[in-house]
C-alpha cells in the first residue's frame, strides 16, 4: 500500500497523477486501461477539489493498492473529510439526450462507473471513502 | 496539451495533441470561443490526441452546440481509447464522428 496526501486544490491534480502513474509505468500497464485509470482518478479527485471544501481548504489522502497476482488487481481509494457526499447516488445522466438535451457536465462520474471494474462509498469517522478497483490483468 | 488552429474561409481545423483535460480544457475553450466566430464548417482532428475527460467533453458538446445553429461540425482521427469514451458517454450520438 502506497499512499500521499495533499491538498484537495485542482492545481494538485499532476501531482496525484504522478503517484498513479509511477506505478502503472512500474507494472507497464495497457495504454488503453492506463487512459481509464487516469480518467477516473482525474474525475474523482476534481469532484473532491470542487465540492469537498471549498470556499475553505482542506486535504485529500490518495492510497493504492496493487494484487500482484493474475489479476493484477489495482484499488485506489481516496479519503477527505470535508461535507459528506456520496457521488454514486446521483443519478446516471441520459446519454440518449441530444446535444441541444444535454447539460453541460454530469458526466465525470458515470464514466468513472463505465470504465472501472468496481467503486464504492462509504461515509467512515467523519471522512468520505471513495474507492474504485479495476483488473489490470485478468479478473 | 498542443492546439493548432487552421482557418480557410469559413472553414476552421483545429488539430489536438496531448491531453485534454481539467487543465488544459479551459484553454481550449478560450482560444475556440475567440476564433469560432463566421465559421461554418468546423472539424477536430484528434490524430495527436492521447487522452480526454469530461472537462474536454464539455468543449466539444458547447462547440457541437455552437455549429448546430451555424452549421457543421466533424471529429476525426480520434485513437481508440478516445472512441470508447464517445461510445461509453453517448457522444458517438451526438457529434458526427469519421
Amino acid at each position: 500500500m502506497k499512499e500521499i496526501t495533499l491538498d484537495a486544490k485542482k492545481e494538485k491534480l499532476g501531482e496525484v497523477l504522478d503517484f498513479i502513474g509511477s506505478e502503472l509505468d512500474r507494472i507497464s500497464c495497457p495504454m488503453k486501461t492506463r487512459i481509464q485509470i487516469e480518467v477516473a482518478v482525474e474525475e474523482i479527485f476534481i469532484n473532491i477539489a470542487t465540492y469537498a471544501y471549498p470556499p475553505e481548504s482542506g486535504k485529500v489522502t490518495v492510497k493504492l493498492d496493487l494484487e500482484e497476482d493474475s489479476t493484477m488487481c489495482l484499488t485506489i481509494s481516496f479519503e477527505d473529510s470535508g461535507v459528506p457526499y456520496d457521488p454514486l447516488a446521483k443519478e446516471d445522466p441520459d446519454i440518449t439526450l441530444s446535444a441541444e438535451e444535454r447539460p453541460i457536465g454530469g458526466l465525470g462520474i458515470f464514466m468513472v462507473k463505465k470504465s472501472m471494474d468496481d467503486m464504492d462509498y462509504e461515509f467512515r469517522d467523519g471522512r468520505n471513502i471513495l474507492t474504485i478497483r479495476k483488473y489490470i490483468g485478468q479478473k | 496539451m498542443d492546439m493548432n488552429f487552421k482557418k480557410n474561409g469559413e472553414e476552421m481545423t483545429v488539430e489536438l495533441g496531448g491531453r485534454l483535460d481539467t487543465t488544459t480544457a479551459p484553454d481550449l475553450e478560450t482560444k475556440l470561443g475567440a476564433e469560432i466566430s463566421g465559421v461554418t464548417n468546423l472539424i477536430f482532428d484528434l490524430e495527436k490526441l492521447e487522452y480526454i475527460s469530461s472537462a474536454g467533453l464539455r468543449v466539444l458538446l458547447s462547440a457541437q452546440k455552437i455549429m448546430n445553429r451555424a452549421g457543421n461540425m466533424t471529429v476525426r482521427n480520434a485513437n481508440e481509447s478516445i472512441r470508447e469514451i464517445f461510445d461509453v458517454t453517448g457522444f458517438v450520438e451526438i457529434l458526427n464522428i469519421e
